[in-house]
């Protein structure tokens, strides 16, 4: 897709007429989508119309509560109704929201500066307390929110006036301000003292109208939206379609204007409909294959290296995602991240220095069990006979235990009864972020149970660093440790697709940090 | 007999409600582990199972839930602190209609189809009518779903492909988005009760009071509708009754594919997240609706014909 973005970029720079723009597209293949391209490139955000987007997740359980907010229903639910302090904008730059700016002299006291004025749906202006309460929600002592691990280092919270927040952290963060773009952590209402969640209300560019879990929300555009260039649909709904199949249809047949989740098997399908475009980002999220590195075999990392060596990931990438993503180099950072090591050699598909490694483990063969079900990702299973069938070739023999999707998460992953499975991580903005949550000695969903003495040292230190060329130093050094000695195996980052009508257009570049232009699609999408 | 029957009936709802809830106890994981997923830790799930009374041991939940049914009150989901009757009210409606819907289309269709199959035995009519109706039968109901959306909704675009309604969705409107799910249930069973209905009226074509009536010169048309017809309604009716039971608690994988809010995709989501309260409810429902339609099955049948009533 470079060269037609490339071409596009151009267009715009006014350096291609329309006509050549054209011709040049269909030469390279895109003749279908060109004219849809020509429009985005050129067209203007413009309000109206209703935009009924089909998401794959949502469920009868959800519930309004932030703190548990845990698929792309609820996430996409918040950001159409919800501020953040922060925001990652549509060109992954960290931006302010509800803070208009933040400093911190040393990474632990940070004081951010509130927006002034802004108004929730139900007429309450917006004031510092609430961010202070929003945060307490889910910082107390039986809190069960997801975003805990977030808020726990969080020592203290104070608000000064009206405008002024200041937390307190228990060490050095340097990344403390992402954090706050967690869509977790909406600045809610407070009323009559208490965090009000329950109504849906925000400051954000929708207010809701109806919400039934499982089924649908809907929403109309608020009137009072204090950010310029956003907000152009008047009405929003969003339905919940499980079934790819169903998703794609009502798309194809105008029931809906854009889909999530597209089904990648059938993809090259939906791109000859010449009312659809699809779109791809390749943002944060990526497969693990974790091994407990305390588990026998796995405990020794001549082992570990084995089995890095003994997958072909670009078949894998192929055969799984159709192509749709890049391969993985056995460490969690994608290319489009700040840090992400672009000077480590990308390891490839090697039986013999598989073999080799082996050998040092002293050992000609090894025999291991894989457990996977297609609750890790979809197509795990079939990535599990794959890998089999590469490792074979390097003296390993993988047995591939198929294991109930149901109750994975709690009876597989991250347990040492599973020695070696499968796993998925939606991607965190930030280097420390991810590391902390899966990397980092302790870490409840450190899924590798790995322990690494210069890794956790450096883990800290990075994170309290504020000079931009010492950290990049430090997390190039954690990412070669994770390839190198680390327990989980990443063999690709997936790209995040969805289609939509060619009546939808939005900016030329889509934010990464999650799909659909992080979640965002409500708030910045618009018709032309 | 009838207050036997419903005692009975009770008796039924109640292990229903003994068995359904051991079974999702036995599942691994509880409600705070699925809800939190991926996400889950420790402390987490620890504050999540108090907030949801799940430390409690099972027996302890178990009474406390039947003594709130004792009461009418469904409790509410450890999910997400909902009402359950208000959770279940609107797609009860939902599943009731599309059930209905789908009924008021293939049962007078199917006794058609059946008793015009009897009439004109063996002719190429009844055999086409049989291997259309085998052939719908046989096919997954998902895959007659998605032929369907291809051909009226894709190709054509007569109707929607999303049953998408909402409750206040008028009801000409709520006709026309859930026919295409209608349509497939139709076409799912009209098959059974179309081939019970020819089988009960050929049966008793070759009973002597039959015979009696041809000699008497009574045309055929006649003597299936006045004669045979209504001895044959005991089997016909049962299985019409149980065709519709299908239709309120088995049409989950239509709810998937036309994206239909019903009961089945909420029984579904449920006993993903270990949501027993939700589970038990819809549980109970359905087996409700199997207890009360066999119940007018067998009470249809013994008005059709009293001589049930004395079995010999």
């Amino acid at each position: 897709m470079s060269n037609l973005d490339k071409l596009t970029q151009e267009l715009r720079a006014g350096r291609l007429s329309r006509r050549d723009f054209l011709q040049a597209a269909t030469a390279l293949g895109f003749g279908a989508v060109a004219p849809a391209l020509l429009t985005t490139a050129h067209a203007m955000p413009k309000r109206g119309g209703k935009l009924t987007a089909g998401i794959g997740h949502g469920s009868t359980t959800d519930s309004l509560d932030p703190g548990s907010y845990e698929n792309d229903f609820t996430i996409g639910g918040a950001f159409a109704r919800f501020n953040y302090l922060t925001e990652i904008d549509n060109e992954d730059n960290l931006v302010g929201e509800l803070a208009e700016s933040w400093e911190s002299p040393d990474a632990i006291t940070w004081t951010f500066q509130l927006r002034k004025g802004v108004e929730y749906h139900n007429g309450m202006t917006m004031v510092a307390q609430d961010v202070v309460n929003s945060f307490n929600h889910h910082r107390h002592a039986d809190s069960t929110s997801a975003a805990k691990p977030i808020v726990d280092p969080i020592v203290d919270i104070k608000a000064d006036g009206d405008h002024v927040v200041v937390f307190t952290l228990e060490a050095g963060n340097a990344d403390f301000p992402f954090l706050v773009s967690d869509y977790h952590i909406p600045i809610l209402p407070t009323v009559d003292g208490q965090l009000d969640w329950m109504s849906g209300v925000g400051t954000g560019p929708y207010v809701l109208q109806s919400y039934d879990p499982g089924v649908r929300m809907t929403f109309t555009r608020n009137p009072n939206y204090w950010k310029e260039g956003r907000a152009h649909f008047d009405e929003g709904e969003m339905i919940t379609i499980a079934d790819v199949g169903a998703r794609t249809n009502a798309l194809t047949t105008g029931e809906i204007e854009m889909m999530d989740r597209c089904d990648i098997k059938t993809l090259h399908l939906l791109q000859r409909n010449s009312n659809v475009v699809v779109g791809e980002t390749s943002g944060t999220g990526h497969y693990t294959i974790p091994m407990r590195t305390k588990v026998a075999p796995f405990d020794d990392n001549n082992i570990r290296m084995a089995l890095k060596y003994g997958l072909d990931r670009e078949a894998m990438l192929q055969t799984v995602l159709g192509g749709h993503g890049t391969v993985g180099n056995d460490h969690p950072i994608g290319r489009g991240q700040r840090y992400h090591a672009s000077d480590l050699e990308q390891r490839t598909y090697d039986p013999d220095k598989a073999k080799h490694y082996l050998k040092q483990a002293g050992l000609d063969s090894i025999e291991v069990d894989l457990s996977a079900a297609d609750a890790a990702f979809s197509g795990a299973v079939d990535a599990a006979q794959l890998y089999k069938e590469h490792a074979a070739k390097a003296g390993i023999t993988i047995n591939v235990k198929r294991v109930p999707a149901d109750g994975y998460w709690s009876d597989v992953w991250n347990n040492d009864n599973h020695g070696w499975c499968f796993s998925y991580w939606g991607g965190r903005p930030t280097e420390d972020w991810m590391f902390t949550t899966a990397y980092a000695e302790g870490a409840e969903w450190n899924e590798s149970d790995w322990s690494h003495a210069r890794f956790n040292e450096l883990l800290k230190a990075a994170r309290s660093e504020l000079d931009e060329n010492k950290r990049r130093d430090m997390y190039v050094e954690m990412q070669t440790l994770c390839s190198n000695e680390g327990g989980a195996v990443v063999p690709v980052f997936n790209n995040y697709i969805h289609a939509k009508s060619t009546k939808v257009a939005h900016a030329d570049s889509m934010a990464t940090n999650w799909a659909n232009d992080g979640q965002r699609y409500m708030e910045r999408w618009w018709f032309n | 007999m009838l207050i036997q029957r419903l005692s009975l009936g009770l008796l039924t709802l109640f292990v229903v409600s003994v068995i359904i809830f051991l079974a999702v106890s036995m599942l691994p994981g509880d409600a705070a582990q699925a809800m939190l997923g991926q996400a889950a830790t420790e402390e987490t799930v620890e504050a999540l199972r108090k907030r949801m009374g799940l430390d409690q041991p099972p027996y302890i939940r178990y009474f406390t839930w039947l003594g709130g049914i004792l009461q009418g009150d469904f409790g509410t989901s450890i999910a997400n602190g909902r009402e359950i009757s208000e959770l279940l009210g609107g797609r009860f409606v939902n599943t009731i209609h599309l059930a209905v819907f789908a009924a008021v289309i293939s049962v007078p269709l199917a006794l058609i189809l059946g008793l015009l199959a009897a009439l004109y035995r063996n002719s190429i009519y009844d055999r086409s009518v049989n291997v259309v109706t085998l052939s719908s039968i046989s096919t997954p109901e998902f895959f007659v779903a998605y032929i369907l959306i291809l051909l009226v909704s894709v190709k054509l675009g007569w109707f929607p492909s999303l049953a998408n309604v909402s409750p206040d969705t008028p009801f000409a409107e709520r006709l026309y988005k859930t026919f295409l799910p209608a349509m497939t249930l139709t076409l799912v069973v009209v098959a059974h009760m179309m081939r019970m209905t020819r089988a009960a009226i050929i049966n008793l074509l070759a009973s002597p009071y039959i015979e009696m009536a041809a000699l008497k010169g009574i045309n055929r048309r006649r003597i299936i509708t006045h004669h045979a017809l209504p001895n044959a309604w005991a089997p016909i009716v049962n299985v019409i009754v149980l065709n519709l039971a299908y239709l309120i608690v088995g049409v989950v994988v239509v709810e998937v594919v036309f994206v239909y809010p019903g009961l089945g995709q909420l029984l579904v989501d449920s006993v993903q997240r270990r949501d027993l309260p939700v589970v038990q409810a819809c549980c109970l429902i359905f087996a409700a609706t199997y207890v009360l339609l066999n119940l007018i099955a067998d009470i249809l049948s013994i008005l059709t014909n009293p001589r049930l009533l004395h079995p010999k």
